[in-house]
């Protein structure tokens, strides 16, 4: 059955409170180097059959519906069995300029783990 | 003797709180609950504070989409009086009643204390009873107070006169502008994070200057309401 990711991410110019916590509980540690710490969520779910464009499109619209709340997070990625997809429509009409690249380290890392 | 709903999620805590404060308001409280789409013909709906679906996912986000909500999301584009508080708020911005949202408080902590207030917008279903500019004192309790929008967003509640109420003195969540309830352009949809229906009977409020425990500014939410009912029922 192949399982589908959504990762969510409160949105970069928005305040993180349990990111910055969490920055300050690295640097306390002598760990000071590693800054800027931000928490997101990862979705991991299962669907029956294949992905298709349509099932593809009701993931889409579910992690942006449901799963992220679009005025405090966004979608960063979305992989399925661990190859990642776009976040945005492929007929979405809003600029995906800062979308991650389907080729990006972060898939690598996600494929590696959903195995 | 006006109807007004209080729906209970699982989760909820301030329910019955609600529904006390709406009798002593002379409103007849009605039990609404969540799973269902029937909303027993009520003139106005509290949603309530507490923790709805264990806040799961985000706070407010899965009893935004509980079947209650379709009905009330519905009644509250007709014009029907909706307040939501605490918890409430939170759903009310899941929603999409209220434009913003809701994140964790700013210092991380849970708060609980006697929060003053700017009445900012007395013009509206909830708030009439007030004066604009009155500085109120209810309590607030919770962990994801903190009101966040983009510019865009704070510049049009800001330009319409759409922030209802204001933390004085104190924000005690980072919230933007130092926003603590917002209201819709219709004026029936208010929302707030901190509670009135905790300060509704003199012995259970926050203190004042008169006598401890005395504060009751949270009554006339619950009397403005009341009161524009009964105004149209006669």
């Amino acid at each position: 059955m192949p399982t589908i990711v959504v990762d969510v991410m409160p949105k970069a110019e928005l305040l993180d409170p349990q990111g910055k916590a969490t920055t300050g509980a690295l640097a306390r540690l002598g760990h000071a180097k590693f800054e800027n710490v931000r928490i997101g969520k990862r979705f991991e779910f299962q669907v029956a059959g294949e992905v298709t464009d349509a099932v593809l499109a009701e993931v889409r619209q579910v992690a942006d519906d449901i799963l992220s709340n679009g005025v405090i997070e966004d979608v960063v990625a979305i992989s399925v069995d661990g190859v990642q997809v776009s976040a945005d429509a492929p007929a979405a009409d809003a600029p995906a300029a800062d979308a991650p690249a389907a080729d990006a380290p972060a898939a690598d890392a996600l494929a590696g783990e959903a195995r | 003797m006006p109807r007004i709903g209080v729906v209970t999620f699982p989760g909820s805590l301030d329910d019955r709180d609600a529904q006390r404060a709406i009798r002593r308001a002379d409103g007849e409280p009605v039990a609404l609950w969540h799973a269902d789409h029937d909303l027993q013909d009520v003139e106005a709906i509290v949603l309530p504070g507490g923790f709805s679906y264990g806040d799961y996912l985000r706070p407010g986000a899965i009893a935004a989409v509980s079947p209650i909500m379709t009905e009330v999301v519905a009644a509250a584009n007709r014009g029907l009086p909706v307040l939501g508080i605490c918890n409430g708020f939170q759903v009310l911005v899941e929603s999409h009643l209220l434009p913003g949202g809701l994140i964790r408080n700013a210092h991380q902590q849970f708060i609980r204390r006697d929060q003053k207030l700017i009445v900012e917008n007395a013009d509206t279903a909830w708030t009439h009873r007030f004066q604009p500019g009155e500085e109120i004192v209810i309590p607030l309790k919770n962990g994801d107070g903190g009101y966040i929008a983009n510019d865009e967003t704070l510049k049009y509640l800001e330009g319409e006169g759409l922030v209802a109420f204001r933390y004085a003195g104190v924000n005690p969540n980072g919230s933007l502008n130092d926003i603590a309830g917002l209201t819709n352009e219709r004026g029936n949809v208010v929302g707030l994070m901190p509670h009135p229906e905790h300060a509704v009977e003199a012995g259970f409020g926050p203190d004042t200057p008169d006598a401890m425990r005395s504060g009751i500014d949270g009554l006339r939410f619950f009397e403005s309401a009341v009161e524009a009912l009964v105004a149209r029922a006669a």
